[in-house]
């Protein structure tokens, strides 16, 4: 009999009409280091949150320590010690490393909290973690790396027994990646679980026991990593049906319209390629590859070190967003709530924002011709809203996401950079985009890159698709080669 | 049918909730004396708030980009001593002493900018400062004593009439509304400040110079309290270097009841107006009922919550309707 600390059956979550986790079930050995793979959009983000008490499954069971729950809330699941380290810290950046680990759990003397109890047996647990870190330093000043460790160590500290972890590396560096798989290795000594979320085969490799693979939802299959090879993992995880229909190309290419040359900014370096008039180019690659970097320089949003851009046969700088947009470049930005749309402002605003030079008359504003140039690209663009003056606050994902299209295509540009044009909106809205940009491309003799992490999508979509890893392009794939099997190859470094 | 109508009402007080109270506080005061709606009280009152009104205009700029501007005060009286000593130290013409005041404010609230622009330092704290330091000026240059003596030419701008019954100040307090309200709702630059008041990244990648419009609009703010500066000189006659000392907070709270949002993106000039009137109708129509002026302290701060207060109310009571709708 194995003893699995926690276990889930017959997991799963339905969102309105979304199976988002189908009849999952996995067992979680003690003290085992247990990695989740699965593409975007195959349940891993979902099956954690049921664990960690964020959301509550529509059915199936929780089991931990051998006790059921239906459900679990969030100071359940830490109380019976589950914790979870996202990409996003929880740490409060101004209390030093102790308060931080002790926070809520003040060493206190006589009233006052003993600062100096706290320090002595916050070092005692990083030490016994191999860590050297000075428990008085404040957090603020602490690179990413370090603060995930006190994230850690606030986790042991609690005494907890299932540690997850969502894509832990992602944001370091070799060495500190390093650094975190020793301490993996002194949690396993301790007999704590670690379910280990990563992108990254070699990864999995390395610091896993076992590997459950995930897709559309649904529980694959578990195997040991000493078992199975990179490929037959891939395989796994890949196995999925382009569930979409995308449109497929009926003009062909023309000229080159925009060329990169040894691009080099802070975050990316030696980026290269052409882009055609008609062409959709698809950027794939991991989360933080360097993709959105390459499409802020191009943009002007961020400073280029080195290398030339020419639009339409002109060698152009672009200093800032404007002299992009004057150049005929637009963005859609991947983080539409904090890049792309304007909130508190109407539709019409938005919408004719970065345009609204076509809709003035000497000096002011004519609002007829605002309200014409808004009409028109919310009939294009087919935008759900009440009005021009709707607030876009109050409109779906979808919507406001043809919004910044909107705001984008009124300036009249011929290059647009779609930074993952689909996230978070539902299957018909994606659908939509989807037409549109074929229509873009085909009627209007547009061309578009496209940054995707929908492997599907960018397959779907794309006439050719350059692959990107730790700032640099590390592959170019036809079309006649596309298989998400190779683009993983290469954006995970095994090609 | 009244399901309609009272949704219609209430999505009518949501907009214009505010020239609601304005509307109840001048029914208050009129049945309690008769003569707070003669004609002559009506432009005593637009006189009184016409200062802090001309001030509301440039601090609405900036608080629209959601920023703030504690140092206009303190650019009012120096523009007050500064423009009183060119007259007569320097007996300089009067309209040349004012434009000399109005660069000096402008140039101030530049600096405001800059050192919010490049050097990253909180509006509020770059204000702070400001406003310490301009206030030091002014005490520095009179060397704390008031200056008197200037041309009756002058004065009109601050005691003079238009048709006989319409003051001055409150021309001018006007002509800046209408300035400012165009600016704001038909140009470029206007729609501009509402977008890095809304969401400044968005706007930075939709095009927009985020610095040059901050340098717009602190040095828009320093051009109004200047010129509300000078107005004041002239309507007071005397040069004090403690003039417009508390005026920043008058000239908030007014705005913040015009329903512009501290926190940027949202508001309507024309309702600042409204704000800024309320706050004189209270002033003018409780001293008339001679309440004591501490207790009209007490009661204005109330007003102020109170009426934040509801208007935040009935916001979150539509925006719950919509979603209900959607």
């Amino acid at each position: 009999m194995q003893d699995n600390i926690l276990e889930v059956r017959h997991l799963s979550k339905y969102y309105a009409g979304v199976k988002a986790l189908d009849d999952v079930s996995i067992a979680f050995r003690r003290g085992e280091v247990h990695a989740l793979a699965g593409e975007n959009g195959a349940g891993k983000s979902t099956l954690i949150k049921a664990i960690t008490g964020a959301i509550v499954p529509t059915a199936g069971t929780i089991v931990l320590e051998g006790q059921e729950y239906a459900k679990l809330n969030p100071i359940d699941a830490i109380d019976k010690g589950i914790a979870a380290i996202y990409q996003e810290f929880t740490l409060i950046p101004h209390l030093t490393v102790a308060e931080n680990i002790y926070f809520g759990k003040e060493v206190a003397k006589g009233g006052f909290v003993d600062k100096k109890a706290m320090n002595a047996s916050a070092r005692a647990l990083m030490d016994d973690m191999g860590i050297t870190l000075d428990p008085a330093a404040y957090v603020c000043d602490l690179g990413i790396a370090y603060q995930q460790i006190v994230e850690i160590a606030k986790a042991v500290a609690a005494n907890s027994k299932i540690l997850i972890m969502d894509e832990p590396t992602a944001p370091l560096t070799n060495k500190e990646t390093e650094m975190l798989f020793q301490i993996i290795e002194k949690l396993r000594a301790r007999n704590v679980t670690i379910i280990y979320i990563s992108h990254r085969m070699d990864e999995i490799f390395k610091v896993c026991d076992r590997v459950s693979v995930m897709r559309d939802g649904k529980y694959i299959r578990t195997d040991n990593t000493a078992d199975i090879t990179v490929h037959d993992l891939i395989a796994n995880m890949v196995g999925r049906e382009l569930g979409e229909d995308y449109p497929q190309r009926t003009k062909p290419l023309g000229e080159v319209v925009l060329e990169v040359e040894g691009l080099k900014s802070e975050k990316v370096h030696d980026i290269s390629f052409q882009l055609h008039k008609g062409e959709i180019l698809g950027f794939g690659g991991l989360v933080g590859a360097g993709r959105t970097e390459v499409m802020q320089a191009i943009f002007g949003a961020d400073r280029v070190k080195e290398g030339t851009i020419t639009v339409k046969g002109k060698r152009e700088t672009v200093k800032s967003p404007a002299k992009a947009l004057e150049l005929g470049i637009g963005l859609i930005p991947e983080d539409r709530k904090n890049q792309g749309v304007l909130l508190g402002l109407s539709v019409r605003q938005n919408v004719t924002f970065s345009s609204l030079k076509q809709a003035m008359v000497g000096c002011f504003v004519r609002n007829k011709k605002d309200i014409a140039i808004a009409t028109e690209y919310i009939e294009k663009l087919r935008i759900k809203t009440p009005s021009v003056n709707q607030q876009v606050k109050n409109l779906s994902g979808g919507n406001q996401q043809k919004v910044v299209l909107a705001k984008a295509l009124a300036t009249k540009c011929d290059i647009i950079i779609f930074d993952e044009p689909t996230r978070g909106i539902d299957v018909g809205a994606k659908q939509e985009i989807y037409s549109l940009m074929r229509h873009l491309v085909d009627e209007e003799g547009k061309s578009i890159i496209m940054v995707s992490s929908e492997m599907p999508e960018l397959i779907g979509m794309s006439d050719r698709i350059l692959v990107m890893r730790h700032g640099g392009i590390v592959g170019e794939i036809q079309k006649e080669d596309y298989s998400q099997e190779l683009i993983l190859e290469y954006a995970s470094g095994l090609k | 049918m009244s399901k309609m109508n009272s949704k219609k009402l209430r999505a009518i007080l949501g907009e214009y909730g505010i020239i609601a109270v304005l509307i109840l506080l001048v029914i208050v005061f009129a049945c309690l004396s008769d003569r707070f709606l003669l004609l002559n009280n009506i432009f005593n009152i637009l006189r009184q708030v016409s200062i802090v009104g001309i001030i509301s205009v440039g601090m609405t700029f900036v608080m629209l980009t959601g920023g703030i501007d504690l140092s206009c005060g303190s650019v009012v009286g120096a523009s007050v001593v500064g423009a009183a000593l060119l007259m007569t130290e320097a007996a300089m013409h009067p309209v040349l002493a004012c434009l000399i005041m109005l660069v000096f404010g402008t140039v101030l609230g530049l600096i405001n900018a800059f050192f919010i622009t490049q050097f990253k330092v909180p509006p509020f704290i770059a204000t702070l400062g400001m406003m310490t330091s301009v206030r030091g000026i002014a005490y520095i240059i009179t060397g704390g004593l008031p200056v008197f003596g200037f041309n009756r030419s002058f004065t009109v701008l601050g005691q003079g009439y238009v048709l006989n019954v319409i003051p001055i100040p409150v021309i001018v307090m006007f002509v800046v509304f209408a300035f400012g309200i165009v600016f704001l709702g038909k140009t470029r630059i206007g729609r501009h400040i509402y977008g890095v008041g809304g969401n400044e990244e968005a706007a930075r990648l939709s095009g927009v110079n985020v610095k040059k419009i901050k340098y717009i609009v602190y040095g828009i703010a320093g051009l109004m309290s200047s010129l509300a500066g000078v107005v004041l000189l002239a309507r007071v006659n005397s040069g004090q270097p403690n003039a417009g000392e508390g005026y920043e907070m008058d000239v908030i709270t007014g705005v913040v009841l015009g329903g512009v949002s501290m926190s940027g993106g949202q508001g309507k000039l024309g309702m600042v107006i409204v704000g800024t009137l309320i706050m004189g109708i209270l002033t003018n129509g409780m001293t008339m009922l001679t309440v004591n002026e501490y207790v009209q302290q007490f009661i204005k701060g109330l007003v102020l919550i109170g009426a934040v207060a509801l208007d935040n109310a009935i916001k979150e009571s539509r925006a719950k309707q919509s979603i209900d709708k959607a």
